[in-house]
């Protein structure tokens, strides 16, 4: 067998995260408003900073980043049962999401000690939202062709340049941009770095873009000659491609890929108990549960390997792709169960309706965002020793 | 330990030409004496009765390997039987399950499509919740027809049916179906190195078939699905546990055999023409995986019974079931 496959055995949380379950249980109960399943099924694109400030309050934005700047210090296995807990019961993760996963531990790892000092007490007490400006309008799957350029001058950087699909850039406070520094498009990884972007700068436009469910969750940056601080660099100049992956590892590892249709599979459970159903519903509802229960555990592999400091990429990418498999189809499925007889349709509820139509119409982006499948199966090709 | 010393027993004595004899009515004895004579079969017994006293977890890898070997006795289900029967000796000989057999009007019982049902000499049955021990020398057996199979039907008149050796079987149904998830999990294993392997030696096009992008993803999704096969199986093996619980269970047949037909037709879609031969070894364990998917009832029987106890509890979320239920 190959060596990716032995690492997918059973592991299991430990009881110290089972035991914080029930506190971030204790605090969803308390803390989220009851809302419809279509408004909790859009959970981590639902942007609500007041609840991010509340959890934050409670010690829980920056999870992982030390205590020394603010954060609660906490492993990869109590991360996993938070975000899990919280994508469940649909709570609306998005203002902080990307700078407790990403922003922060990039922070953390690669910058200076003033960086970190400036930034993490910020991320952690909700105050400071991050997001993520990789993809341009000529590089998605083709990262490595990035154009938006910082040229070095007195004091700083000259930043000019376009980034795209950058999820909530118009409610954040800060991007974390790859640009090139140095070199040409055509030079591929050489010359690319990192720059932490204040969005409130002169020169930067920030327009969001509607998607096919009225929602605007993402924006498009332009940068028309900005100047940025000397201190705007994170990490190393010409360091970006090698940072950029390690950041991608936290992306898509964790049970982020594992939930976007919860809320519409248990609004459809809940539906099923009341009006009766079929054993073909009995079918589809059980394969969801085994499936779900499968993948949660190659998930916590995933985390247990996390947890113990390795970067385990390749395995969140195959946890990835076969996640937002499952993912979409949920939605896929429901809809063809619940109009699988026309004549039945008064019995269902309006709320699943919209929760269907939301999840049906937004899933494809679930196998685009963090990396589309093409690329993820390049990349467990890879891991497989065929590249 | 034991799992290495399996295996090197199954490595000498379970060869494909050994396999290949023994579905082909040769005689079983070799293999069957040297794992009963290694002890192995009796890992699941208690030490007081000679036994190892393991529990399931410590028996996984060893059920997983009888899989990736396509073991062509019914090992698995003896060891199993040991545990489902705890203080009753199973007779000597080759003993196999049948998890749903069925009583008729007339008193005679029969057991569809029992796994090693061609060459068993007894079958512990569940029969009306009941444990049976049946002398398979005593049935009426109906071959498959289908080409290597050991599988068979059974039959017994009303007199050669005797009293039952204990309640609760419904376990045998549930270990039964356990012990295929584990099978199915190594025999998928096996397919993928050597899917893997062919892809690294075929050449055509001046390069290595596995150079290309097509084929670098069909590989990557089947490692995806074999890696859900593996990690679902092992959930029906609980530490401390002598009996695969009912829901772990399901989900481990029910995800193992969702599997299959990815893994074996990409399996035999990377192989090209030579995998369909009866020469070479691939086909040893594609037609298992078909096999097995069926034993024991396939995905939709043990989606259903999960499904079936999801929407009869209380449970406000599918999560929360699968956490307090199944893992
Ligand atoms: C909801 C959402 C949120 C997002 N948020 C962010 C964000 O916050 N920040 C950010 O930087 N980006 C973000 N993205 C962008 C995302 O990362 C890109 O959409 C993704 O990487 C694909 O790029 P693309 O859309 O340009 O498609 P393309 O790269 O043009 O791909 C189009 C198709 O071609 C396939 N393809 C491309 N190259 C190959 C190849 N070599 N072999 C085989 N097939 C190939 C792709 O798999 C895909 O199917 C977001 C996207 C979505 C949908």
């Amino acid at each position: 067998m190959s060596q990716l496959l032995e690492a997918f055995r059973l592991a299991q949380l430990p009881d110290a995260a089972e035991a914080f379950r029930a506190e971030v249980r204790d605090f969803l109960a308390t803390n989220l408003a009851p809302a419809a399943p279509a408004v909790r099924a859009r959970t981590w694109m639902g942007f609500d900073a007041a609840f991010s400030r509340r959890l934050a309050q409670r010690g829980w934005v920056g999870i992982t980043l030390p205590a020394a700047y603010g954060g609660a210090g906490l492993d990869a296995f109590r991360r996993f049962v938070l975000v899990e807990e919280m994508l469940a019961a649909g709570a609306p993760v998005a203002a902080h999401w990307i700078a407790d996963r990403q922003s922060g531990p990039l922070i953390n790892k690669f910058g200076t000690e003033a960086q970190k000092d400036f930034y993490l007490p910020r991320i952690c007490r909700g105050e400071a939202f991050f997001c993520i400006g990789m993809s341009e309008p000529n590089a998605g799957s083709d990262l490595a062709s990035v154009r938006t350029r910082a040229t070095r001058v007195d004091g700083g950087w000259r930043l000019t340049g376009r980034k795209i699909w950058t999820t909530n850039a118009q409610r954040s406070h800060y991007m974390i941009a790859l640009v090139r520094t140095s070199g040409a498009p055509e030079d591929r990884h050489g010359g690319l770095s990192q720059l932490i972007v204040d969005l409130s700068l002169p020169g930067i436009q920030v327009r969001p873009i509607v998607d096919l469910t009225g929602d605007a969750h993402f924006s498009e940056v332009t940068f028309d000659d900005v100047f940025l601080q000397d201190d705007a660099l994170i990490g190393d100049e010409g360091s970006g491609w090698m940072q950029v992956n390690a950041e991608l590892a936290f992306e898509r590892s964790g049970p982020e890929r594992l939930y976007s249709s919860v809320v519409l599979l248990d609004t459809w459970m809940q539906s099923l108990r009341r009006t009766g159903f079929t054993p073909a519903d009995a079918v589809l509802l059980g394969g969801f549960t085994t499936q779900l229960a499968t993948l949660r555990s190659l998930s916590i592999a995933v985390t247990t390997k996390l947890a113990r400091g390795e970067s385990p990429v390749v395995e969140a990418a195959l946890v990835k792709d076969i996640g937002t498999e499952f993912e979409q189809a949920i939605p896929a499925a429901i809809e063809a169960a619940v109009a699988a007889d026309p004549a039945r349709g008064a019995e269902v509820d309006a709320d699943l309706h919209r929760t269907i139509a939301y999840l049906s119409q937004i899933s494809p982006t679930f196998s685009l965002r963090g990396g589309t499948r093409e690329i993820l199966r390049g990349m467990i090709a890879r891991g497989l020793g065929l590249r | 330990m034991f799992t290495e010393a399996i295996e090197a027993i199954l490595v000498d004595h379970c060869t494909p030409a050994a396999i290949r004899a023994i579905e082909n009515g040769g005689s079983a004895t070799a293999l069957w004496g040297a794992l009963a004579e290694s002890g192995f079969l009796e890992l699941m017994a208690s030490e007081d009765a000679g036994g190892a006293g393991l529990d399931l977890d410590a028996v996984f890898p060893i059920f997983v390997a009888m899989g990736r070997h396509a073991v062509p006795v019914p090992a698995a289900q003896r060891i199993a039987a040991r545990a489902l029967l705890g203080d009753v000796a199973p007779p000597p000989g080759l003993l196999t399950l049948a998890g749903h057999a069925q009583r008729a009007a007339d008193g005679s019982v029969s057991a569809a499509h029992v796994a090693f049902g061609a060459i068993a000499d007894h079958v512990l049955a569940n029969l009306d919740g009941q444990r049976v021990l049946l002398d398979a020398a005593r049935a009426q057996r109906t071959t498959s027809g289908i080409r290597g199979s050991l599988g068979a039907s059974l039959r017994w008149t009303a007199d050669a049916v005797g009293a039952p050796v204990g309640d609760n079987g419904a376990q045998v149904a549930v270990f039964s179906a356990a012990l295929h998830a584990a099978a199915l999990a190594g025999a998928m294993e096996r397919l993928f190195a050597m899917t893997l392997g062919y892809c690294n030696d075929r050449v055509q096009f001046g390069k290595a078939i596995g150079k290309f992008q097509s084929i670098q993803h069909q590989l990557s999704v089947m490692a995806e699905h074999v890696a859900c096969a593996g990690v679902a199986a092992e959930l029906a093996f609980k530490a401390g546990e002598k009996i695969p619980p009912l829901l772990a269970a399901a989900t481990a047949k029910a995800r193992t055999s969702a599997s299959v037909p990815l893994v074996a037709s990409t399996a035999h879609a990377l192989h090209g023409a030579i995998g369909v031969t009866e020469e070479f070894d691939l086909q040893l364990y594609s037609r298992r995986l078909h096999e097995w998917r069926m034993a024991d009832g396939s995905e939709t029987y043990w989606n259903r019974i999960v499904g079936e106890a999801l929407l009869g509890s209380a449970t406000p979320s599918v999560l929360q079931f699968t956490m307090e239920e199944i893992l």
